[in-house]
């Protein structure tokens, strides 16, 4: 936990992510048909997904943690990255709504792969609704701890399970290419596992600046 | 045959006018796909640091704010 107070990781993660920007656009791709340069939107749009998978499970893992110890600060670690994963939870949708556009040809074609992303993302805004429904403290953090922790799995299944059981067109699900051996070379890898790491800790970063925030506002709230 | 040289010769004007034309000639689409990619990267660039300075300040000063405390 010390580590969110250090500035070394936030550098790396800054150089990382600017390599990947340049090399991202920069570097030869392989060519497919439909996907032609967008392509490289897996550089920029995946890790969105990846970086938001990092905080909700940082955050039903917290979730857990108060639960099984009554901390409060916990608690407070839960909420900030639940907040932080529905922020890159939008960039998300809406990256991948602008890819879909010019290669599905519609924004929003009722996929599979969209229609449960967006019920997991009300699944999320159902989590911040509740907890500010409830205005006891402790009531609140347990309420939505447990909430947190049925929603995460539930989440998983949503994005990464269901879609890939039908014909989605995502790459990736219904038999479509996207990861696999034959479409991704190693020119893409050496971009894109940096990308996940490298957003996944820029999540991190801006999670842990928003705990120490809402941490401050704690403290100041406590009646001494 | 004069007639013939001089549809032809005619016809070879045309051809030359029209080599000219089609010939490797500068144009604009050509600077906008393949040289101007880098602007675009540099732009990225500029905005990603720009922000990620912005998060370092802002860390700063929540720095400040908890050694206040």
């Amino acid at each position: 936990m010390k580590f969110i107070y250090q500035t070394w990781w936030k550098v790396i993660t800054v150089i990382v992510i600017v390599y990947t920007l340049i090399a991202g656009l920069l570097l030869g791709v392989p060519t497919m048909p439909i996907l032609h340069e967008t392509i490289r939107n897996t550089y920029f749009h995946v890790p969105m997904w990846m970086a938001m998978f990092t905080v909700f499970t940082i955050s039903v893992y917290y979730s857990i943690k108060y639960l099984q110890t009554g901390k409060e600060e916990y608690d407070l670690i839960a909420v900030e990255s639940a907040n932080t994963g529905l922020f890159f939870f939008v960039i998300g949708l809406i990256t991948g709504m602008l890819w879909a556009r010019y290669t599905w040809g519609a924004f929003w074609s009722n996929d599979p792969k969209q229609n449960s992303a967006a019920i997991a993302f009300l699944l999320y805004c159902a989590y911040s609704v509740l907890r500010n429904s409830i205005d006891e403290e402790q009531k609140r953090a347990k309420i939505s701890a447990i909430y947190n922790i049925f929603a995460f799995p539930i989440m998983i299944v949503l994005i990464m399970v269901l879609p890939r059981m039908t014909d989605s067109l995502h790459p990736g699900n219904g038999g479509n290419p996207a990861f696999g051996k034959l479409d991704m070379d190693n020119r893409m890898r050496i971009v894109l596992y940096p990308a996940f790491i490298a957003w996944s800790a820029m999540g991190v970063w801006i999670a842990s600046v928003r705990y120490r925030i809402r941490l401050i506002e704690y403290k100041k709230n406590q009646i001494n | 045959m004069k007639k013939l040289t001089l549809m032809l010769m005619l016809l070879l004007n045309f051809a030359t006018v029209f080599a000219q034309q089609n010939g490797p000639v500068e144009m604009a689409d050509a600077l906008r796909s393949s040289g101007k990619i880098y602007v675009v990267v540099c732009t990225i660039v500029i905005v990603f640091l720009g922000l990620a300075i912005y998060l370092f300040s802002i860390d700063r000063r929540l720095k400040k704010i908890e050694k206040d405390q």
